[in-house]
């Protein structure tokens, strides 16, 4: 089984054993150490002291824009407990929440968040025997606009312009909009390039809810996955057909994962009176400015991203997804429980989100939420 | 007159005479290799008809925001045919020429790898045309489309402003390079078919070599040409993946070949969108794919059609 499970994994196992075996055994410890109170009787034999003797198969699924950073963690997790072998399907998020409530998944991913617009959190509350789902974000991935202009290193980019630009509105580099962004910089007087994805994508999602809502007026086309006839500009196909059309193009500029920026200038984006880069520490800071959302408990912890905010170092354009859990795992789940408090201990730990950064360009959540998190998964009880 | 990619003349088969085991068996094993084909065929028309017939009805999300599937699907069909078009008017001069080449001007030994090498595009996977379009030809171009916008503006098909090279005459060069070996091995075997007594009547008769070329090679490969040109076309219309990496699809009517907004064409609709698809999302979709299949159905048989007619003279 584990051999099989190795070999689905697009990543060299050798070389990341060796990058683990330090982190195995900090691991290990820290799981010893607050890991006491699932010693029911269907756990493993050893108790919780050890996760390398896990054993079974662990199959859950949802967000695809998490699925990079899970094939990392599934690797990483392997090389911690090798008899474990977990499974993460990318079917989307809508179709992870589904199957995460009909209990087809122990675990499932999610871009969103539970609400009870159409009675999601309801049922999954009575999937997890009537306990309040667990709800932790886990990944924090900054978008980065990426550009590729003659002469031009360094672009700051005001909210406004920004929207200017990708609605079209704003036309030329040396417009006076941008040069106001940019006083030292020599824009060329050539047509912007504005790239955009030309399939469905929840990047292009993200982007515009931040655009529409930091810059209403110049985006009026609101959070849309598909981009807008109307707008007009460069169509290209994933993140990697964008990457590839600005590099290729002249004077062009697009929105891309920042892990996937690879060597195009990268834009600072307006932010209070400063302008701040994608980098994985701003884009996690978004998350300790952003308030809670509404609905947000002691075992829920979601957030409604604080676009505006004005706060110092926070990069607003990211995206979040969250991880969907109950807090008690019992009867025919016990053994799926046991694996997925595991594994998810594993995913918000230090090495975990390292590991994730690494593989993944995803920011690693700040220590004052990693801890929350961690406390909440070593909540997770199993009978 | 026939290709070389029909199956022998049926005056090989005599059809009372087959008392024998092996005749049977042969005969029930090729009956049953072209009902097979008929079925599967009937299958995916069944198929696209019940899944895309929901679409007629939709409005609004679930024909991605539009009014209702015609305005949807035009502006993806006019997109997939003018696509098309470009292609085979790269493509088929260019095929023919290298066909000539290769069957009456070039060495033998030459025209022996000449041949190799054109039947080796055939080999080539289209995502790496994809890759290859997007990232080397797309930039390659900018500047001649550029100047096109700059210069050449008092025609409709090069308007500026010229920002990037992912347009539509982009897909149809990617295209036709695509569309080229089908298009030159059809036309090199017809070309190789004429009589070669016909051919040194023509060069007795005092004529330059181009002259016999025209007089009997052209006329007699005539229908095998325009076969060629539709499998051709054929490849070109339903080319689905190099035209999703290489076309910035926007899904515009236009006949500016350079500019910004560009169209898209249906088959790269398809792919771009069908993995985020769900629900009457999909049932669109599909009903773009059986449009595809109804316009590539119609130009195969406008091309037997044609190849038929061209028959009887020769």
């Amino acid at each position: 089984m584990p051999l099989s499970s190795r070999e689905a994994i697009p990543l060299k196992l050798t070389h990341l054993r060796r990058a683990l075996v330090p982190g195995l055994a900090a691991l290990t410890l820290v799981l010893t150490a607050c890991g006491s109170d699932d010693d029911g009787d269907t756990g493993s034999g050893s108790g919780s002291d050890d996760t390398a003797s896990l054993s079974g198969t662990l199959a859950a699924g949802g967000a695809s824009s998490q699925q990079a950073a899970q094939e990392a963690w599934i690797a990483g997790f392997t090389a911690v407990a090798p008899d474990v072998t977990v499974t993460y399907d990318p079917i989307g998020s809508g179709g992870g929440r589904e199957n995460f409530i009909s209990a087809a998944f122990p675990f499932a991913g999610s871009d969103s968040y539970l609400t009870d617009d159409e009675g999601e959190l309801t049922a999954a509350t009575e999937r997890c025997g009537g306990e309040a789902p667990i709800e932790l974000p886990n990944y924090v991935s900054p978008i980065a606009v990426i550009f590729n202009i003659d002469g031009v290193d360094e672009l700051n980019l005001s909210p406004d312009t920004l929207a200017g630009i990708f609605a079209g509105k704003i036309t030329k580099w040396d417009d006076k909009a941008i040069a106001a962004d940019n006083p030292d910089a020599k824009l060329p007087s050539a047509p912007i390039d504005a790239v955009h994805r030309s399939d469905e994508s929840g990047t292009t999602g993200n982007f515009t809810n931040y655009l529409s809502t930091v810059a209403s007026d110049a985006w009026d086309a609101g959070e849309i996955e598909i981009w807008p006839k109307s707008y007009g500009g460069q169509g290209a196909q994933g993140t990697s057909g964008v990457v590839d059309a600005v590099k290729g193009g002249t004077n062009s500029i697009g929105y891309a994962d920042a892990s996937q920026a690879g060597g195009l200038g990268v834009a600072n984006i307006g932010v209070g009176d400063e302008f701040v880069g994608p980098t994985a520490e701003a884009a996690a800071k978004i998350l300790e400015v952003s308030p809670e959302a509404e609905g947000a408990t002691d075992t829920a912890l979601i957030f409604d991203l604080d676009y505006n905010t004005t706060e110092s170092g926070t990069y607003p354009i990211v995206l979040t997804s969250y991880l969907l859990a109950c807090q008690s795992y019992s009867g025919d789940e016990a053994e799926a429980g046991e694996l997925t408090k595991a594994y998810l201990g594993y995913i918000v730990s230090e090495d975990g989100q390292a590991f994730g950064a690494e593989e993944a360009g995803s920011a690693p959540l700040s220590a004052d939420l990693s801890e929350k998190v961690q406390g909440i998964i070593d909540g997770i009880t199993i009978e | 007159m026939t290709t070389t990619t029909e199956p022998p003349a049926p005056e090989a088969e005599p059809r009372t005479s087959s008392h024998r085991l092996g005749d049977s068996v042969f005969s029930g094993l090729a009956t049953a290799a072209g009902l097979t084909i008929m079925l599967a065929l009937a299958g995916v028309a069944i198929f696209l008809l019940i899944e895309g017939a929901p679409a007629i009805t939709a409005t609004g999300e679930s024909v991605y925001g539009e009014d209702n599937i015609v305005v949807y699907v035009w502006p993806l069909l006019y997109g997939t045919i003018l696509a098309a078009i470009l292609a085979m008017i790269f493509a088929a001069p260019l095929a023919i020429g290298i066909a000539l080449a290769i069957s009456h001007y070039a060495p033998r030994r030459v025209a022996t790898y000449l041949g190799y090498a054109i039947d080796l595009l055939a080999a080539v996977p289209s995502v790496v045309y994809g890759l290859w379009g997007r990232v080397v030809l797309a930039p390659l171009v900018l500047p001649l489309y550029v100047w096109l916008g700059d210069h050449m503006s008092w025609l409709p098909f090069f308007q500026p402003p010229v920002t990037h090279g992912r347009t539509i005459l982009t897909a149809g060069l990617v295209l036709a390079v695509m569309a080229l070996p089908i298009i030159t091995a059809i036309c090199r075997e017809v070309f190789l078919q004429t009589p070669r007594m016909h051919e040194e009547a023509a060069l007795a008769l005092g004529a330059t070599r181009w002259e016999m070329i025209r007089m009997t090679v052209f006329p007699y490969a005539r229908s095998g040409v325009i076969s060629a040109m539709m499998l051709g076309l054929g490849r070109a219309l339903g080319e689905t993946m190099a035209v999703a990496m290489v076309l910035s699809a926007g899904g515009f009517v236009t006949i500016n070949l350079i500019g910004t907004d560009q169209p898209s064409t249906i088959a790269a609709n398809i792919a771009l969108n069908f993995g985020n698809a769900s629900g009457s999302k999909i049932n669109t979709l599909i009903f773009s794919g059986l449009v595809l299949f109804v316009v590539s159905f119609a130009v195969n048989f406008a091309g037997r059609w044609i190849a038929a007619r061209g028959e009887v003279k020769s």
